[in-house]
């Protein structure tokens, strides 16, 4: 392994597999450039596979996910998700209502509305209709264990509730990809544990490619790939 | 029914805000709708005067106020002779102050007049008007806020005038004002063989058209309208009611500030949340259909609210013994359609700005927000 050449064969799914998120060279700097985050990326996840970017903070985790959702554009290189570039802005909305799902380490929910309400949000946006949109809340719900709190606002939920809404949120218009930024970040350990269980027991049901950022190596052990990012780049595969 | 909820919730959120917004709004409309329908019952009883038994009203052509209009007393007598006309009745409108009043509306009239003949004599007799040149027959409020009773001597002006009359009327300025004879009128006001308008009935109302045309050719100084064409032609009206208009937009424009201020507060307040909304697949539009919902529903509101209290205060303003006569209640359907339509059209406006920005927030940045 030489720590210069970060492009080592490790760090890409197998060449059979399916590739449904790239980035090649990617550059992201913040302040007019003063402060560098990611420093040439390359990334690939080929569908279905559980990915773990690791890392301490402020090493770009995050910014990458971003990326990789659309959030944000790269200052250079490219993302493309299922081969089509994730910063076109018309790529973008596509993208964000149908190819990619996102869970933040904050559930990020919409407290007055309930648990219900907020996981309906991204069919509202997409425009899926409500039959439709209440079979697959109602599946969801089941594979979470929340049917019973459907009807409940969000600040009668614990934290664990909170966090398996936002991942039923994150599925509800079936996405290709799961962008996950330290999803049990905030946590207890057995919650953590208990929820990040259900994330891959239900993005293997259904199919879905999972990138996680995480600082949990218990957990990012359990990916089908670790990657360790340091100073903006992806610096050494680690081999799950 | 959950875009509905998001349109609704930061309302709810912040209910004293919102509150204060739609009454910004409701106070707005409610000043719109009294001044607007003060002034259209105002002009509504103007021209009822001006049309009381009569299909054309004929005055001096080009003259800005009908007071300023002068129209000779040969051309009453001519115009009383023409085969379609059923009678031609002189009105003189003159205007004068008395001590504690300082605008008393008279009216020189014939006795043929249909004012004189058909009204309800609460006092005196018909018969007797334009029997002496002193005579006057006062409304009902003015014979109140003249403090006279029949048989009184009133002072008017320069002159005291002997009261030999007291009529009832719906109108509020035939209430409010004095009917003098004719003559006694013309050399009250100086204007000796003259009259402001006259007003014609037809024998038939098909008429009207030739019956306009032979008094342009036969008086060049002369035009006849019909009731409703003069009620929207003649400039005091289009004055009097652009004013009213104009009061009660700035009213609305007010109101407009105080949305957007409520819009742009409340699109700060929920940065995080229309963050979380992109994220979600919201596009820019429904972003910015979200704000301007939310101003719409405060508007909607704000406009249902005011006109209730328009309504309430047109009533209390009825009831207020001042203003007997002059206050009309009735509420025209186009006003109130127009009004809701510019407060709707004020809320929006005032969420051009909030929504833009919204349609700014990137969702990056706004999720670090707190």
């Amino acid at each position: 392994m030489n720590p210069s050449t970060p492009q080592m064969i490790d760090l890409y799914p197998s060449s059979r597999a399916r590739i449904v998120l790239r980035a090649e060279d990617v550059w992201k700097s913040y302040d007019d450039g003063a402060i560098e985050v990611l420093k040439g990326v390359d990334f690939e996840a080929a569908a279905g596979e559980t990915v773990a970017l690791c890392g301490p903070s402020g090493c770009g985790k995050s910014t990458l996910l971003h990326l990789f959702g659309g959030l944000d554009a790269p200052d250079r290189g490219h993302v493309s998700v299922n081969g089509a570039e994730v910063n076109g802005h018309r790529n973008l909305l596509r993208l964000l209502r149908h190819e990619v799902g996102f869970v933040f380490q904050l559930h990020n929910l919409i407290p007055d509305l309930t648990l219900e309400e907020n996981c309906l949000i991204p069919t509202v946006a997409a425009g899926i209709g409500h039959v439709a949109a209440q079979a697959r809340l109602r599946r969801l719900a089941e594979r979470t264990g929340l049917t019973h709190r459907l009807g409940h606002r969000i600040q009668k939920l614990s934290g664990g509730e909170r966090q398996r809404t936002a991942l039923c949120r994150a599925l509800m218009n079936r996405p290709k990809i799961l962008l996950a930024d330290e999803p049990t970040g905030s946590l207890d350990e057995h919650t953590s544990s208990a929820v990040f269980e259900l994330l891959l027991d239900i993005v293997a049901t259904e199919g879905v490619t999972l990138v996680m950022a995480t600082h949990d190596r218990g957990l990012a052990n359990r990916c089908d790939r670790l990657l360790e990012m340091h100073d903006g780049r992806i610096h050494e595969p680690v081999s799950a | 029914m959950i875009f509905l909820k998001l349109i609704v919730t930061n309302l709810r959120r912040h209910r004293i805000r919102s509150f204060i917004s739609v009454a910004g709004i409701a106070f707005s409309v409610a000043a719109m709708l009294t001044v607007v329908t003060i002034l259209q019952g105002a002009i509504g009883m103007f021209s009822g005067i001006l049309s009381s038994d009569s299909e054309i009203i004929v005055f001096e052509r080009n003259v800005s106020d009908l007071f300023f209009s002068n129209v000779p007393a040969a051309a009453v007598q001519e115009l009383a002779a023409w085969p379609m006309v059923s009678h031609a009745d002189p009105v003189l409108f003159g205007i004068v102050s008395s001590a504690g009043h300082p605008i008393i509306t008279c009216f020189g009239v014939t006795a043929a007049d249909a004012r004189i003949r058909k009204a309800s004599w609460i006092a005196g007799d018909k018969l007797s008007f334009a029997q002496h040149s002193d005579d006057v027959v006062l409304g009902e409020r003015a014979a109140e806020f003249l403090s006279a009773k029949l048989d009184d001597h009133v002072p008017i002006g320069h002159g005291v005038f002997h009261v030999i009359g007291i009529l009832k009327t719906a109108n509020g300025f035939e209430d409010g004002g004095v009917f003098m004879p004719l003559s006694s009128a013309q050399s009250f006001f100086h204007k000796e063989g003259a009259s402001s308008v006259i007003t014609i009935k037809l024998n038939n109302k098909d008429d009207a058209a030739s019956f306009k045309r032979r008094v342009i050719a036969t008086f060049p100084n002369l035009i006849g309208l019909e009731d409703d064409e003069f009620t929207r032609s003649y400039s005091q009206f289009k004055i009097l009611k652009a004013t009213a208009w104009a009061v009660g937009g700035c009213g609305l424009a007010l109101g407009g500030l105080g949305v957007a201020n409520t819009m742009i507060m409340s699109v700060f307040t929920r940065i995080r949340e229309i963050a979380i909304l992109r994220v979600n697949g919201f596009s820019h539009v429904q972003i910015a259909s979200m704000i301007f919902g939310e101003s719409a529903v405060v508007s909607l509101l704000g406009a249902v609210l005011g006109l209730l209290t328009g309504t309430c205060l047109l009533f209390a303003l009825k009831l207020v013994p001042a203003l007997h006569g002059y206050v009309d209640v009735t509420i025209q359907p186009v006003v109130m359609l127009i009004v809701i339509l510019l407060a709707l059209i004020t809320g929006i406006a005032g969420a051009l700005y909030p929504a833009a920005y919204a349609m700014r927030i990137r969702a990056v940045e706004a999720l670090r927000f707190e």
